[in-house]
């Protein structure tokens, strides 16, 4: 690519005056770096509005019966809890946000392969945004199907399903054009020089990523579709008061769902792959073995959507095919944890905020995924299906492991897109805060979810208060620490001390050019190594 | 980049290709007159794919497109096969 | 601040938009293969039903349509072949023919709801409602199906317009056609969903 410009002055991407000004400077941006902080923002405040809606079922949870709301008002709130955390914050979340920002940087790129479709995709994220907000508060009511919309009470309860299913649907898209520009991205735009096997690991976890976005998003769009249709016309798809297939739309529904969870996994996998190797100063164990474990999470992840159904009436040959099929998935996911901590071994190890963050990732993944085993084996799953169980290993997967991903990620990264440094002990602090809070929250959940306490329902025998007091109180402490943590960062980010280029000794192409960086991100032309993770 | 290394496609070529999809219609309304039973749908199905083969061989260009992106799309036929099939486990064994 | 004239260069990659648009028609074929999964699941469960309800098809402008459609796909096809060849004229009469094929097959499936509706059959109506379970689904899936090909052929239409526009002004010329290949390959997906349509809802035997 001929830089046909001399070199000019360095101004940083924030400070950068383009066609537009103000606020217009930002909506109209075409920058990836700029939209991956219109999508961070948009995205934390739904994760806030997300952690107030679960603090809420907290309090419902303090006591037996009715607490402070009703089973209705339960029902609407765990589904926009839901809704929120999954479609508007954890599966867009990596991706749209540090996928967004690094993935051209790490490449040596200047841009992703289609700028204005990336803008294009925040807009359709925001529209979609307001319409689930628009559920909330239409004339029929918040809908109180769970996010999962299972038939037959999502074609026949009278909430508002149609306009929920309608944002989930416009989201899809977003998500879908996000995936097709990164795989674009990665196949057109690499330096010259930089093969995809030169590439760091986080930009071959957002390539596999960009696949199930990709592909399996539209099976959910139309399985959307068809359920609006049915609420519609009344047509019978999946509802059995009109002869239809519930199972039918379950199928459907997980065919997404299911891969959905390694768009939220995968990079994030992809955000420790790049902290370990900085923190340590050592080459990443296994790179390609890590690589390809990336595509074939993504793969066989299309293949094992049946094990959220054990219970639903499928035959014993499918549940005998998912489960074989979940326990083969585990394994590409079991390499990367192995790889990650030989990759510490006799490492020279740099104990700062994002390595611990992505310590605690591994614990909490760890304990997500070994429950996971529980759930894939089908005997056991029959015990603990649908009950504080499920919620419990889905809690520590998404949140432990997607979410405190994501949190590394910022504490990883802030200094090189705000140019500042945040404090280090309160960061710890919060941490440690996080964590109790967390282990807290959730746990007890393993417990009484196989003593039997049901997941979705806001009473409870009185056996499992002191469980559920102890969860409660553990959401107060991780929504102390959530709050510390943030405000560290947010201050940090803005009048924090100013950041050099490379504050971890880090490696890859982002430590090499200004923090933050300029427009185009490479002033000159980036010196592409063979390996990326070049240490001494 | 200028894109002038795409092959371009005759016009005679076009029309072949129009007609052999032509017959192949033909073909499949003529199978499903006969009175094959249940193998009806599988020989539709066999001809609606090599009709669609042809279509993006020919009209999509596929035949001198990069290996890449023909493993690309065998990739997808063979996701959606799976999924069908996996489902099929479930209602056929129940 | 330092003010720069914007200098980020609409670098121009032909492969790129290409691979953009095979990606998207990706994302068409699984969106489309979704509802081709709800037929075969229900199709399983009631042949003899959706035998039946085929037969209240007609297969002849099934066919017409399907041969249409092929033409029309062979049609834009010639038109890329005119555009390479720098032949404006020729390209615009085969996008035009394009476009009329598209409009012709829009209007026999205005005709065949049309009839459909004038017999009461539409989605939501009562005369649905009291079919029974593989008639109703049949029904159902046809309506569903046949729409939302439609409203693929629209979004076509809209793209080969545009694409009449471009060349008749010469902003698609033999130096830079991608947005035309791209076009006719959006056009060509419409007529592959067809290919497996027409079969499926018509010809059940």
């Amino acid at each position: 690519m001929s830089n046909g410009t001399q070199k000019n002055e360095y101004v940083s991407y924030l400070d950068y005056q383009g066609k537009y000004k103000g606020i217009m400077s930002w909506i109209m941006a075409t920058d990836h770096k700029r939209i991956c902080l219109l999508y961070m923002y948009t995205i934390m405040s739904f994760f806030f509005i997300g952690v107030l809606l679960g603090i809420m079922m907290k309090l419902e949870m303090i006591t037996p019966g009715k607490t402070i709301m009703n089973a209705k008002m339960y029902n609407s709130v765990f589904t926009l809890h839901g809704i929120l955390m999954i479609f508007m914050v954890v599966i867009p979340g990596l991706s749209a946000v540090f996928g967004n920002f690094f993935l051209p940087i790490h490449i040596g790129a200047k841009d992703v392969a289609f700028p204005k479709l990336n803008r294009f995709s925040w807009w359709i994220f925001v529209v979609g945004s307001i319409m689930a907000i628009l559920s909330q508060v239409l004339k029929d009511g918040p809908p109180d199907t769970g996010w999962t919309f299972y038939a037959p009470y999502s074609t026949s309860t009278s909430s508002n399903v149609v306009m929920a299913t309608a944002a989930a649907f416009v989201l899809g898209f977003s998500s879908i054009l996000t995936g097709l520009n990164f795989i674009v991205t990665i196949h057109q735009m690499r330096a010259p020089g930089m093969k995809f096997f030169n590439m760091p690991l986080f930009p071959w976890s957002l390539y596999a990523t960009a696949w199930i976005q990709l592909l399996a998003t539209p099976v959910i769009g139309i399985t959307l579709l068809m359920l609006i249709a049915e609420r519609a016309f009344k047509i019978g798809f999946f509802d059995p008061a009109l002869g239809g297939d519930p199972l039918l739309f379950q199928h459907l529904f997980w065919i997404y769902s299911h891969p959905a969870v390694y768009v939220m996994m995968l990079p994030a996998m992809g955000v420790i792959t790049e902290i370990i190797p900085t923190f340590c100063q050592r080459q990443i164990y296994g790179y390609k073995a890590i690589a390809i474990s990336s595509l074939a999470i993504a793969g066989v992840g299309f293949l094992v959507w049946g094990h959220h159904m054990y219970t639903s009436g499928m035959s014993d040959t499918a549940r005998w095919f998912f489960s074989l099929l979940t326990f083969i998935v585990a394994v590409p996911s079991a390499i990367k944890v192995f790889n990650w901590i030989t990759t510490m071994y006799k490492g020279s190890i740099d104990v700062k905020p994002p390595f611990l963050y992505a310590l605690v990732y591994i614990f909490l993944f760890i304990i997500g995924g070994t429950t996971g085993l529980l759930l894939g084996s089908v005997a056991t799953d029959v015990q603990v299906h649908d009950t504080a169980f499920v919620v419990a290993h889905f809690h520590y997967i998404i949140f432990g492991g997607m979410g405190f991903a994501f949190f590394a990620a910022i504490h990883y990264w802030l200094p090189k897109m705000y140019g500042r440094m945040y404090n280090f002990k309160i960061a710890n602090i919060a941490l440690v805060i996080n964590f109790i809070g967390f282990n807290m929250l959730y746990f007890p959940q393993f417990i009484i979810g196989v003593q039997g306490m049901p997941r979705r329902y806001f009473d409870y025998p009185a056996q499992f208060q002191p469980a559920q007091i102890t969860s409660s109180i553990g959401g107060f402490i991780l929504l102390a620490g959530l709050i510390l943590m943030i405000t560290n960062l947010v201050k940090g980010a803005r009048s924090g001390a100013p950041a050099p280029a490379n504050p971890w000794n880090g490696s890859t192409l982002e430590w090499q050019i200004p923090s933050p960086p300029s427009l185009e991100n490479f002033d000159e032309e980036p010196v592409i190594k063979s390996n990326p993770y070049d240490y001494k | 980049m200028a894109n002038n290394t795409t092959h371009i496609i005759e016009y005679k070529t076009l029309s072949h290709i129009l007609l052999i999809l032509l017959s192949l219609t033909v073909l499949t309304i003529l199978v499903a007159y006969l009175e094959l039973g249940a193998l009806t749908l599988t020989v539709a199905l066999i001809i609606a794919c090599v009709k669609s083969f042809v279509v993006m061989s020919n009209f999509m260009h596929l035949k001198y497109e990069s290996l890449l992106l023909r493993i690309f799309v065998a990739m997808v036929y063979v996701l959606f096969a799976l999924i069908v099939l996996i489902t099929f486990i479930d209602y056929a064994f129940r | 601040m330092v003010e720069h004239t914007a200098h980020i260069e609409e670098h121009r990659d032909d492969e790129a938009s290409k691979l953009g648009m095979w990606l998207f028609i990706f994302t068409e074929l699984l969106l489309f293969g979704g509802l081709f999964l709800v037929y075969s699941v229900f199709r399983m469960q009631y042949p003899v039903s959706f035998h039946e309800s085929s037969l209240e098809l007609s297969v002849a402008i099934g066919a017409i349509n399907t041969v249409i459609l092929l033409v029309s796909s062979m049609t834009v096809a010639m038109a890329l072949t005119a555009i390479q060849k720098n032949n404006t004229k020729h390209a615009l009469i085969f996008i035009g023919i394009t476009l009329f094929c598209a409009a012709v097959f829009l209007f026999n499936k205005y005709l065949e709801w049309g009839a459909k509706f004038h017999h009461g059959l539409y989605p939501g109506s009562e005369l649905m409602q009291l079919l029974d379970r593989g008639h109703h689904l049949y029904f159902s899936l046809y309506f569903f199906m046949t729409g939302l090909h439609a409203l693929h052929i629209v979004i076509g239409m809209t793209l080969l317009f545009v694409c009449y526009f471009k060349v008749k002004n010469k902003s698609i010329n033999n130096k830079d056609y991608v947005l035309l290949e791209n076009g006719a390959l959006y056009w060509h997906l419409v007529d592959l969903i067809w290919i497996f349509v027409f079969p499926l809802l018509y010809l059940i035997s």
